[in-house]
């Protein structure tokens, strides 16, 4: 065991554990920082884009020094089926300055984050996995580590270990995934030299696009999404388990398909494929969100479920709660206090914050996403509003009178007439307004 | 006590290196730096003979102020102190000027801590690949040089004497020599360990002592760095793929294969070359 006794250990080097251990060191408590990667975010996947807000309220003007790939002036949400495709675009001066967000390589923009950790105090403790909690009664003491001499004593501990929580297991709080509460994402990072992807993507200098899609994803329930990096773009999809189950398909055929679509293909033509990788993501959202402390124990980011799968929010949600349970923990450190009563706070700070909240507003969405109206949203919609969309677009003789009509006939048929359209409509807009 | 030096190098990981075919120079951006595979044996041979016989193990490299992380590494795993020895003039140093400043700083850290009694360096670095430091340095200090190092098979601490075997081209040689010595490591001499928990502890705050120039008092200025390096790299090249002719034998049992690979392997120039045959 080591003799040195810390007054939090955090267990992940994630943006969770980096803000949490940020935000402690910086207020002079010992703070240990384990992560069992080489280095935070050597062991991260990625499919998103990273938030200014929350991240900003720890680091001010970050962004002027991380490393970032390209700055989000662009979205778009496009609508796929096995041919065509209905695109919502936008792009206004006003969404990016102040900035929105930025595509970025989570293995250099981690490393750096935990950096600023480490800077400001906290022990960089890597390639170190925590194999156990140590615990007396029915408190936590400390983490027991794969190293020899490997046991850890510190006053309290935040658990930030992603999505498969295995410490999340240990206390109980967090159970195996069910398949329709996690989704398998698959992304491929393709090189293509910056002016390619400028012009392509109608950007200049450091501008970015982020592009989601929705559809042809062989009918099962999921997103793709498409960033521009410098000099790469970062293309995935995002398939709920159950239906990769179902429907015994590989996550990598998904991509593969969607990568051959007509008009994905001609924007990542010529470009050579240099990473594949393969992660978890946490969908169940609100109803799966373990409780957030126990005696002498935090839990934080996806490690506690806190991903908005309707926004594709995560990482800010984890820099928020990470620094949420840091902030408890320069409490409790003050009183002296590491029972349950006193951490507690943590769990009341995130009630009264955007991760509670906006998770709440969405609790509707798993029972959207795993009921059988997915087949409906995920499957036939996209392809006939594309077709209803080229009907009503061609001049063909047709008056407009009738091609209105067509247009919401055929909509009312995909959905199985008009009580099912209004039913599905009326439960997707509960689904994201609880 | 026993005070051994280990001297090693950060270098980028050569699996994950390319060449540029444009300049013919190694691409090391990108490639992550780690402790040089051989110096890593090095050190674990030097903390075997510490956790036996006790001793102080000091670790020392030449280079960039980033090559901190790499004595970092040493000290996790056990190693006493470490020191970087770092100023913009030992730039550009080759293997002469580098033995001579690794040879200057062994002297000073026996100033310091006590005469250096043993000292272990890689056989070669995986990016130079040179194999000429260690023994430049052994003839610097005068020490008893054993190259190649396979095993440490015994040390004497009462009578100074370390036996060793040398992994030679065409055999194994077992060599007795009496400390102060140099030895440089193969692979096989051990695997090296992983850091203990308070080893990680120590070297996540532990600072590395940085000697400049300006530290060394008798320092020879036309024997460091670019000035004190005479060799002149005329060309480099990387050798071109030779095509290879595969035949891939198929017959229906292993005796028409063995039949098949004979003739065709007679038919070569290669038995006439091997002595298997009278030429003519």
């Amino acid at each position: 065991m080591a003799e040195e006794r810390f007054d939090c250990v955090v267990v992940g080097g994630g943006p969770a554990g980096a803000a949490a251990a940020y935000t402690m060191a910086k207020a002079g408590l010992k703070v240990a920082l384990i992560d069992r990667g080489e280095f935070p975010g050597a062991k991260n996947v990625f499919g998103g884009v990273l938030f200014r807000s929350q991240l900003e309220d720890l680091l001010p003007e970050f962004w002027k020094e991380a490393p970032l790939e390209r700055l989000i002036v662009e979205e778009r949400l496009m609508l796929l089926d096995e041919q065509g495709m209905v695109t919502l675009s936008h792009r206004n001066p006003g969404f990016a300055d102040p900035p929105n967000s930025w595509s970025a390589m989570r293995a250099q923009f981690d490393a750096w984050f935990a950096g600023k950790a480490e800077k400001a105090g906290a022990v960089p403790v890597y390639q170190t996995t925590v194999t156990e909690l140590l615990q007396e009664g029915d408190r936590v003491v400390g983490v027991r580590t794969d190293r020899e001499d490997g046991d850890l004593y510190a006053d309290i501990v935040i658990v930030a270990d992603g999505v498969n929580s295995l410490l999340g297991k240990a206390l109980g709080v967090h159970r195996e995934w069910q398949p329709d509460e996690v989704s398998l994402g698959v992304k491929e990072i393709i090189h293509l030299p910056r002016n390619v992807i400028e012009s392509r993507f109608n950007l200049e200098g450091n501008e970015g696009a982020s592009i989601e899609f929705l559809g042809d994803t062989l009918g099962m329930t999921g997103l793709g999404f498409l960033y521009t990096n410098k000099e790469s773009i970062s293309i995935g999809v995002g398939i709920m388990v159950n239906d990769l189950q179902k429907a015994r398909v590989k996550p990598y055929a998904v991509l593969d398909h969607v990568k051959q679509h007509p008009y994905i293909r001609k924007l990542i033509a010529g470009g050579e494929v240099e990473e594949y990788a393969a992660h978890l993501i946490p969908e169940g959202g609100f109803h799966s969100m373990p409780p957030l402390a126990g005696n002498g124990w935090m839990i934080c980011g996806d490690a506690a479920q806190m991903v908005n799968a309707v926004n594709g929010e995560g990482t800010n949600l984890a820099v928020l709660s990470g620094r949420l349970a840091g902030e408890t923990a320069i409490l409790a450190h003050v009183r002296g206090d590491y029972s349950l009563g006193m951490l507690d706070h943590y769990n009341e700070s995130i009630r009264a914050s955007i991760v509670f909240k906006d998770l709440k507003k969405y609790s509707g969405i798993h029972g959207l996403l795993s009921g059988p109206e997915r087949r409906v949203l995920f499957g036939k919609l996209p392809g006939v509003l594309n077709e209803s969309i080229s009907d009503y677009m061609s001049v063909n003789g047709i008056t407009k009178e009738e091609k209105q009509k067509m247009l919401i006939h055929q909509l009312r048929d995909a959905a199985g007439g008009n009580v099912e359209l209004l039913r599905l409509g009326l439960k997707g807009w509960r689904a994201i307004n609880r | 006590m026993l005070h051994i030096a280990v001297c090693i190098k950060q270098v980028p990981d050569s699996r994950e290196m390319r060449i540029d075919p444009k300049t013919n120079t190694l691409i090391r951006q990108g490639a992550p730096a780690i402790v040089n595979y051989f110096d890593l044996r090095g050190l674990e041979a030097a903390l075997q003979l510490k956790d036996e016989f006790g001793a102080r193990v000091t670790v020392l490299t030449m280079g960039p102020p980033s090559a901190d992380k790499a004595i970092k590494e040493c000290i996790a795993m056990g190693a006493d102190e470490g020191i970087l020895v770092s100023d913009r003039g030992f730039a550009g140093a080759d293997t002469l000027a580098t033995s001579y400043v690794v040879g200057q700083t062994i002297d000073k850290a026996g100033e310091v801590w006590g005469p250096v009694d043993l000292v272990f360096c890689g056989k070669q670095t995986i990016d130079g690949d040179t194999g000429q430091v260690g023994p430049g340095v052994a003839c610097r200090l005068d020490y008893e040089q054993l190259t190649y190092v396979e095993k440490v098979e015994s040390f004497d601490p009462n009578t100074r004497e370390i036996v060793v075997h040398r992994h030679l081209e065409d055999g194994v040689e077992r060599v007795q020599a009496k400390l102060p010595a140099l030895i440089t490591a193969l692979a096989e001499m051990n695997k090296p360990r992983r850091a203990s928990l308070p080893g990680v502890l120590r070297a996540a705050r532990y600072q590395p002592i940085v000697w400049t120039t300006n530290d060394f008092t008798d320092l020879d200025r036309s024997k460091i760095g670019l000035r004190g390096s005479p060799t002149v790299v005329g060309r480099s090249w990387v050798p071109e793929q030779k095509p290879v002719n595969t035949k891939i034998l198929t017959g229906d049992t292993v005796n028409q294969v063995a039949e098949d690979l004979f003739t065709a392997l007679f038919a070569t120039e290669l038995p006439g070359k091997l002595g298997w045959v009278q030429e003519g």
